[in-house]
């Protein structure tokens, strides 16, 4: 039969959302933190503002016999962006269903397949199932195998299976290969979804608006006019309570890794011919290719140690002290790097990524410093207090775009200072915009990969930070900085060598 | 904070802004349109401005109301000013227009547009027959109609038809939006048969009823029955016949809806009819001409005049 083409379909239609089709989400980990707080809000968002297929069904997969449906209304209710209604629950709550049971017994997947077929029955979920690893990745390997095992992994014409998996994708590039391997072993690339959440910020979208909808920014683009580019993101809590994750994995693999790479990555890469996934990612993988380390790294990267000290208003403990780690543990809480981007576009430009822990301020921002203007026809002293052009991409929080330019002060004397123009995405659109989590569930519900890091992309990020990482991990320690600071004092004789500084997010 | 500024000029408007912007920042800068609401004066204004401070939390914009009073009256313009607790997050000017001022509404707006930004001109109640020419239409991107608010509904969606312009919209269709994602979504699903008639159910006033036949009609290329419906506001039911059963969309009490196809299981859906603030605020999110609202009237022009289970 030809391939069939919906009468009603008009792609002029801009008015219809886009509702996911019949499918269900089930969800391994589901009693973890991340799925109380992020996970499970977000798909109650999608249901309220009606972008779940009707019949939609949440299974969730976890030890213990806890009331499932308990638990999800009662982080809907704390964490959800939008109102509760009861309404909208009712008909998400007909859809939950539990299977308790240790992934490692094939108990729990018998009930898990006869729980997906009734529910294919029932709830017309048409054999479209997503699974959502919120475990850690050492188990990753025990419920791919029982899923494929079980029959549940592979697509048919019928359905389609999807795998979602979180970071940490590995801790080197050998580990990520590995890890890819596991996973691709039972799932075809084209169905693994890797979560990196700063993807479904709308700010993070934006940048490609804003670099390739206008003609204002993209002529300036390149290393003719940037000096070079900062990449921050910073948290102003400490790591407590999670000392069995973060220790020994430490800052530059926990976010620079992922997130400040995608971040370089929309930043410097070419304009994709389209906005087709496949195009996008040929793009992001061909400016991470290109990216490198820049060495000797004992001058041209930074990491360090919160220690403990007020902060805030607040006493807190060094990281020594947070339960779980050792006292002589060498895991980084703040990492910065130096990299280049070797291409025609970036020849000689900087990219300074940062990250860390009980830093001054929870800020995540992309800086694009311009060089100065090659001459100034005014007095020296009119310019003494003018600084750098810049534009800054604000991440989150006070999501937005700033630029930085000179002005001429009122008064009778020529004199220039630096003042910022505001665009507040707050201001402009909605009050809130869509929670991360919910575009990235949806795409995940409708197969749209746009949004999400192929395995090329975390095997090339691994391959420019490793070199740091095994510098790192052979010479030296962390140094201490104290809380509520911007980092070590390394992170900042770093950029002093290039004549430069960090700008105060 | 409200301010009434009694028979004045729209420059002294204007400059009052200036003021109140210099004075406490009080009107805040990311505005992305002007909403110009034309109406006849009246208690009904307060709603209509409540429904647009809802919609300006999503589209923050600068609201000016032009209320035509009584024409036997002295010209004069009254103004009022609200601004942050009182205009949700846009400003709000309220015009009120007397004498022969009511029939030059636009020389007494244009002063106040913002800048470069678009303009949707909004009439709540009674349109003008040709929206596009009228001078408040003329000066628009986009003209919201609302045919329900019409004395004749149905005639209005008619009229509508025929004195289509690219920007024009009706609230009538945008309440269909949720009726339409389903159906669309239901015909992505097996089993691929083609639509050989279709049915629409509903309050035998209801322009959306109206329009989704004729949304149906033009897409599809099959006879559409309407028929009046004895329960529920509104839409009630949507048929789509095909070779192996019909699918159908079925709300008898204007809050769940019910979708049946064949091999299927039926599910509930949501389609509460919507708030005038929900549905605006979908206006205002597109702000370029709605090719499938032009083809929507195209196919009503397809549908006989209405009679009871007329057929096409």
């Amino acid at each position: 039969m030809a391939r069939w083409t919906n009468p009603l379909r008009d792609e002029r239609d801009k008015r219809l959302p886009v509702i996911a089709g019949p499918s269900s989400l089930v969800i391994f980990g589901v009693t973890g933190d991340l799925a109380r707080k992020k996970l499970l809000p977000a798909v109650y968002d999608l249901a309220h503002r009606g972008l779940l297929p009707p019949g939609f069904a949440l299974v969730g997969c976890a030890r213990g016999e806890e009331d499932f449906t308990a638990v999800v209304r009662d982080a809907v209710e704390r964490h959800a962006r939008t109102p509760f209604k009861e309404s909208v629950w009712r008909r998400l709550a007909d859809g939950i269903r539990f299977v308790p049971g240790d992934f490692g017994e094939d108990d729990t997947f018998e009930r898990l397949v006869k729980t997906v077929d009734e529910l294919d029955a029932e709830r017309g979920t048409g054999g479209n199932h997503a699974f959502y690893l919120s475990i850690p990745p050492s188990v990753f390997g025990v419920v791919t195998q029982q899923l494929a095992k079980f029959g549940l992994a592979a697509s048919t014409s019928d359905g389609w299976r999807r795998v979602v998996i979180e970071k940490p994708f590995g801790h080197d590039l050998a580990s990520a290969c590995e890890l890819n391997g596991i996973v691709g072993s039972v799932f075809g690339e084209e169905s693994v979804f890797r979560i990196d959440h700063y993807l479904g910020k709308e700010t993070v979208q934006n940048i490609l608006a804003l670099r390739f909808a206008n003609q204002l920014f993209e002529p300036l683009w390149n290393c003719h006019y940037v000096d070079h580019v900062q990449i921050t993101m910073a948290e102003d809590i400490g790591v407590g309570g999670r000392a069995g994750y973060y220790d020994g994995i430490g800052a530059a693999r926990d976010v620079i890794q992922n997130h400040l790479l995608q971040l370089l990555a929309f930043t410097a890469m070419e304009e994709p011919l389209s906005f087709e996934p496949a195009a996008l990612r040929a793009e992001k993988v061909k400016v991470l290719r290109a990216t490198e380390p820049v060495g000797p790294f004992e001058e041209t990267t930074a990491r360090g140690q919160y220690t403990g000290g007020w902060q805030g208003g607040e006493r807190v403990p060094a990281l020594h002290d947070e339960d779980g780690f050792a006292p002589e543990s060498r895991t980084e809480t703040y990492a910065a790097v130096t990299l280049a981007v070797e291409n025609r576009r970036w020849a000689g430009v900087p990219f300074y990524l940062r990250t860390g822990k009980r830093l001054g301020r929870r800020v995540t921002e992309i800086a694009v410093v311009f060089r100065r203007a090659p001459h100034l026809p005014f007095d020296s002293t009119a310019t003494e207090e003018l600084g750098q052009n810049a534009l800054v991409i604000r991440v989150q929080p006070d999501e937005g775009v700033t630029m930085r330019f000179g002005s001429k002060v009122p008064g009778t004397t020529m004199e220039v200072r630096d003042v910022t123009m505001d665009f507040g995405y707050g201001h402009a659109f909605t009050e809130s915009s869509p929670e991360a989590y919910e575009r990235l569930v949806l795409d995940v519900l409708r197969g749209e990969p746009s949004l999400f890091p192929g395995n090329e992309e975390v095997e090339e990020s691994w391959r420019i930070l490793d070199p740091v990482l095994a510098q790192w991990s052979a010479h030296g320690a962390p140094e201490p900085y104290p809380p509520g600071s911007w980092g070590p004092e390394s992170a900042d004789a770093m950029l002093a060598r290039d004549g430069r500084n960090w700008r105060r997010p | 904070m409200i301010i009434d500024l009694p028979s004045t000029t729209t420059s002294k408007v204007n400059q009052k802004l200036v003021e109140l912007r210099e004075r406490g920042g009080a009107v805040a800068l990311g505005r992305v349109l002007t909403l110009l609401i034309v109406t006849e004066d009246g208690a009904a204004i307060e709603d209509t401005v409540d429904a647009a401070n809802e919609a300006s939390r999503e589209h923050p914009s600068r609201i000016i109301v032009a209320a035509r009073g009584t024409k036997a009256a002295e010209p004069r313009i009254d103004a009022q000013i609200r601004v942050g607790g009182d205009a949700g997050a846009s400003e709000v000017l309220v015009l009120r227009l007397y004498g022969p001022l009511a029939d030059e509404a636009d020389t007494a707006v244009v002063p106040l547009l913002l800048p470069d930004a678009p303009i949707v001109t909004w009439w709540p109640g009674s349109a003008p027959a040709d929206p596009a020419r009228d001078p408040l239409g003329r000066i628009a991107q986009r003209r919201i109609t609302d045919a329900a608010a019409e004395r004749n509904p149905i005639e209005a969606v008619r009229s509508r038809a025929a004195s289509y312009a690219e920007g024009d919209t009706d609230l009538a269709w945008t309440r269909l939006t949720n009726w339409r994602a389903q159906l669309v979504a239901a015909l992505d699903l097996p089993p691929h048969e083609p639509v050989s008639a279709a049915s629409v159910t509903g309050d035998g006033n209801s322009p959306s009823t109206e329009l989704l036949a004729g949304w149906l009609a033009h897409y599809l290329r099959v006879p559409v029955r309407r028929e009046r419906a004895s329960e529920g506001p509104g839409i009630v039911s949507v048929s789509l016949e095909r070779a192996s059963g019909p699918v159908e969309l079925h709300r008898p009490d204007g809050k769940i809806g019910t979708l049946r196809q064949p091999g299927q299981p039926a599910r509930t859906i949501d389609l509460h009819r919507r708030s005038l603030s929900d549905v605006l605020v979908e206006e205002l999110r597109r702000l370029d001409p709605d090719e499938v609202y032009e083809r929507a009237l195209h196919g009503v022009s397809l549908l006989p005049e209405h009679q009871e289970g007329a057929t096409v």
